[in-house]
């Protein structure tokens, strides 16, 4: 048996069938797959949990209620009421993003998340809904975002340039900063136990190798446990936090 | 030509090396307000609860940042755009 000690082949992406459109490759992936299990866990749960939903919650009615309000609380503190109407859009962002996440974690499942087209999909599509809403509301006047207030001409023109390259960055740090976590996490997972049996082939000190790096992938797995949730609570409070910034105008 | 292939894949991976770094800062950083956060949480417990929200996306913002550096390296290893 040939121990595949390359970090990087997990990441494959592979067609599982070809499909061809008019010179388009949407041959349906691993990755397009597990998007598929993601949809209809999160779906089956929610059903689950709200079907016949009772005033005394059951336990599963009670976790989707937990999580619901916790989405809702989250989209009210930071857009303020009237952004409930992008709750469906958080809502399934995050279970969204939350559930592939999970799902990497589990030893025969693909990461989907940690392939930049997926997460740069999903941060395209946040920025140009953030454009969309900014453009809808003040026009050409959305420009004057960029624009410091009582700041004197001399330098208001180098921090307005500033302001704005730091938004067009955006959708680059959510698309990266959810790709590089995943691929960090599941990279190092991987090295680790490949230092496992490559110890116990070795003998002597390698035995006290592979014994730390045993206790390493336990430790690293509960702390790429902890990323999962958080990068994706992150990058549903980022687009909370830019969409935010459009809803309200306080400038002009 | 076969010496300057040898060159660039060199450099590729002392650059690979070198982007590392850039994980450093990431660690300082979450370091840093995970720090701040606790001793605030020390001095005013109460308030403590309300600050959770802030700290994570502070965390995952200088992590990010950190994270481009591994990014790059990872390019470089894998030789991504190398003829």
């Amino acid at each position: 048996m040939r121990i595949d000690a390359d970090p990087m082949h997990q990441f494959k992406l592979e067609r599982l069938v070809p499909l061809d459109l008019a010179g388009f490759d949407i041959s349906f992936t691993n990755a397009a797959l597990w998007m598929a299990v993601a949809v209809a866990l999160i779906t089956g749960v929610i059903w689950l949990g709200a079907n016949g939903a009772k005033l005394v919650p059951t336990r599963t009615q009670s976790v989707v209620e937990m999580f619901y309000g916790f989405v809702r609380n989250t989209v009210e503190s930071t857009i303020g009421h009237d952004g409930l109407k992008f709750f469906p859009l958080i809502f399934t962002l995050f279970s969204f993003i939350l559930t592939l996440n999970l799902i990497g974690m589990s030893p025969l499942a693909f990461t989907v998340t940690s392939h930049l087209s997926i997460t740069g999909a999903l941060a395209i599509l946040v920025f140009a809904i953030v454009l969309f809403v900014g453009f809808s509301k003040n026009g050409i006047g959305f420009f004057s975002r960029f624009w410091p207030a009582g700041a004197p001409w001399w330098i208001a023109w180098l921090i307005a340039l500033i302001e704005f390259i730091s938004f067009l960055i955006r959708p680059f740090t959510l698309a990266i900063r959810l790709f590089a976590n995943m691929l960090a996490g599941h990279t190092m997972l991987k090295v680790l136990a490949s230092f496992i049996p490559l110890g116990l082939a070795a003998g002597g000190a390698g035995l006290l190798a592979a014994l730390g790096s045993t206790i390493g992938v336990v430790g690293v797995t509960a702390l790429e446990f902890l990323v999962a949730g958080l990068q994706a609570y992150v990058f549903t409070i980022l687009t909370c936090i830019y969409l935010s910034e459009v809803v309200h105008d306080p400038h002009h | 030509m076969e010496a300057s292939n040898d060159l660039a894949l060199m450099g590729r991976f002392i650059g690979a090396g070198l982007a590392c770094f850039a994980l450093l800062g990431a660690a300082i950083g979450v370091g840093n307000i995970f720090a701040s956060y606790l001793e605030g949480a020390m001095r005013n417990p109460s308030a403590a609860a309300s600050q959770t929200g802030n700290l994570f996306v502070g965390a995952g913002l200088a992590e990010a940042a950190g994270l481009f550096g591994f990014v790059i390296a990872i390019m470089l290893l894998l030789g991504i755009g190398a003829q």
